[in-house]
């Protein structure tokens, strides 16, 4: 950076401390703003060009494993699979049939109601990222960023049920955080009866904790919870969980529930990210127009 | 102008790959384990070629793991700049220290180093547990030696071949 040679190397000493107080300041301000009001957008997204091609390289290796295992797969192997996934898409298949029927009765029961109708939420298939964040926070990137329109707070499921939401978009990736860490919680109901409470993380991707539960409220082991939608940022009628345990204690006021993510959060390698269709979205109009003619 | 753009490559280098390691996908509980390759290697070019490495240098890194690893930016940078500064303050009498006493001296720095983290950590409202900063330290400080070995070696190769 300085020339070499030994003027140089003198001449820079004396002002060490001075650039180390300023540099020190500079961070100091940059953690203030990002704390602060959590945007700092436009120098997150140079940084994170910048070490984009580090994750890449980061990643490719474990890309390429699973390509090498994917093409070696044995033909018995993919013809099994093959058969398995025929059988539950024939299951599938004859459960859409009443599907179809079902939805277009529940628009037309909702739009006489003058509610909203949420059944076709528009999904994008995103890849998890093998790079390690934080150890100590359950987060992780997956590979899209601001090119797909990614946005903070956006929900985030798999195949079983709800995996978490959107904290950060850069360019190219984005960072999540899973309904298991510690400063996540989610806003469910009980799928039996409508119960409403909240869900929060324990640091642990098998367990989530129920802390709002009142003694006398009816929860028992095995009910179903899925997103209530309040909160608006996940969808409702997404499965969050299954209630594990409940222990009600006389002495106080609130249960201990236990429950455990129905998404398989420590196994993905994939994850959808979820655009709801807004409350005055085409459907509701649509149906609104086709039963007042 | 030769004889710097080839000095540069190997350090230049050295300094990706700990950026890359320090992100690579651990198995379960080794993740904790993971050393701070970053700083162990800032380090050493630290001493090694101090005209070349500064304190911008430290800042830029630390800013880079701040990205990488999705922390609030620039704590990695602050507590970068810290040790930058200690070890460029001191570095004519690290250099010529033996590698035991170097090894102790790294130990303090990296304390600093995960004091800084932990502090800002708590200072920003985060919950994060603090017995497992332990792990890190004591692996960092077992790997400086190899890794200055290794560096040295490489290093003074380079040299002679200019």
């Amino acid at each position: 950076m300085n020339a070499p040679g030994g003027i140089g190397r003198r001449r820079v000493t004396p002002a060490l401390g001075l650039r180390f107080i300023l540099l020190a300041i500079v961070s100091l301000v940059l953690m203030v703003m990002d704390s602060r009001n959590n945007h700092l957008p436009q120098i997150r997204q140079i940084f994170s060009v910048a070490v984009y091609p580090v994750e890449m390289a980061v990643n490719f290796p474990f890309k390429g494993w699973r390509w090498v295992r994917n093409s070696f797969v044995e033909r018995a192997f993919l013809l099994k699979e093959n058969e398995e996934l025929k059988s539950t898409q024939l299951g599938y298949d004859v459960r859409m049939q009443k599907m179809a029927a079902l939805e277009v009765e529940n628009r037309r029961l909702r739009a006489m109601l003058n509610s909203s109708s949420r059944i076709n939420d528009r999904v994008l298939v995103a890849e998890i990222l093998a790079v390690d964040l934080d150890p100590y926070r359950q987060r992780f990137s997956i590979n899209r960023g601001l090119a797909d329109s990614v946005y903070v707070g956006q929900a985030l499921i798999d195949a079983n049920g709800v995996v978490g939401q959107i904290v950060g978009v850069e360019a190219f990736t984005s960072e999540a955080v899973l309904i298991s860490d510690a400063d996540h919680a989610v806003p469910v109901s009980v799928n039996r009866n409508g119960l409403r409470t909240i869900a929060v993380g324990t640091g642990d991707s098998g367990r989530l904790r129920l802390p709002y539960v009142t003694n006398s409220a009816d929860i028992k082991s095995g009910d179903l919870l899925v997103s209530s939608g309040l909160g608006g940022v996940f969808p409702s009628g997404y499965p969050v969980g299954r209630v594990l345990e409940v222990q009600r204690r006389p002495g106080q006021s609130f249960a201990d529930v236990i429950a455990e993510p129905v998404a398989e959060l420590d196994r993905d390698r994939e994850v959808l990210l979820v655009w709801p269709e807004s409350d005055t979205g085409q459907y509701g109009k649509a149906n609104l127009a086709e039963l007042e003619q | 102008m030769k004889r710097s753009a080839n000095t540069l490559v190997w350090p230049v280098s050295t300094l990706l790959l700990a950026l890359m390691l320090s992100i690579l996908p651990m198995p379960g509980a080794t993740a904790n384990f993971r050393p701070d390759w970053t700083v162990l290697v800032m380090i050493f070019w630290l001493l090694n070629s101090p005209d070349r490495f500064g304190l911008l240098t430290a800042m830029f890194l630390g800013l880079a793991l701040d990205t990488l690893s999705g922390a609030l930016l620039g704590q990695n940078a602050l507590a970068m700049v810290i040790i930058a500064y200690l070890v460029l303050k001191f570095h004519l009498r690290l250099r010529i220290s033996p590698i035991s006493q170097l090894t102790v001296t790294v130990f303090g720095l990296l304390v600093i180093y995960h004091f800084v983290l932990f502090w800002v950590d708590g200072v920003s409202g985060r919950t994060v547990p603090y017995s497992e900063r332990w792990m890190p330290l004591m692996m960092s400080t077992f790997l400086w030696p190899l890794i200055q070995r290794a560096l040295h070696q490489k290093y003074s190769n380079g040299r002679a071949e200019v």
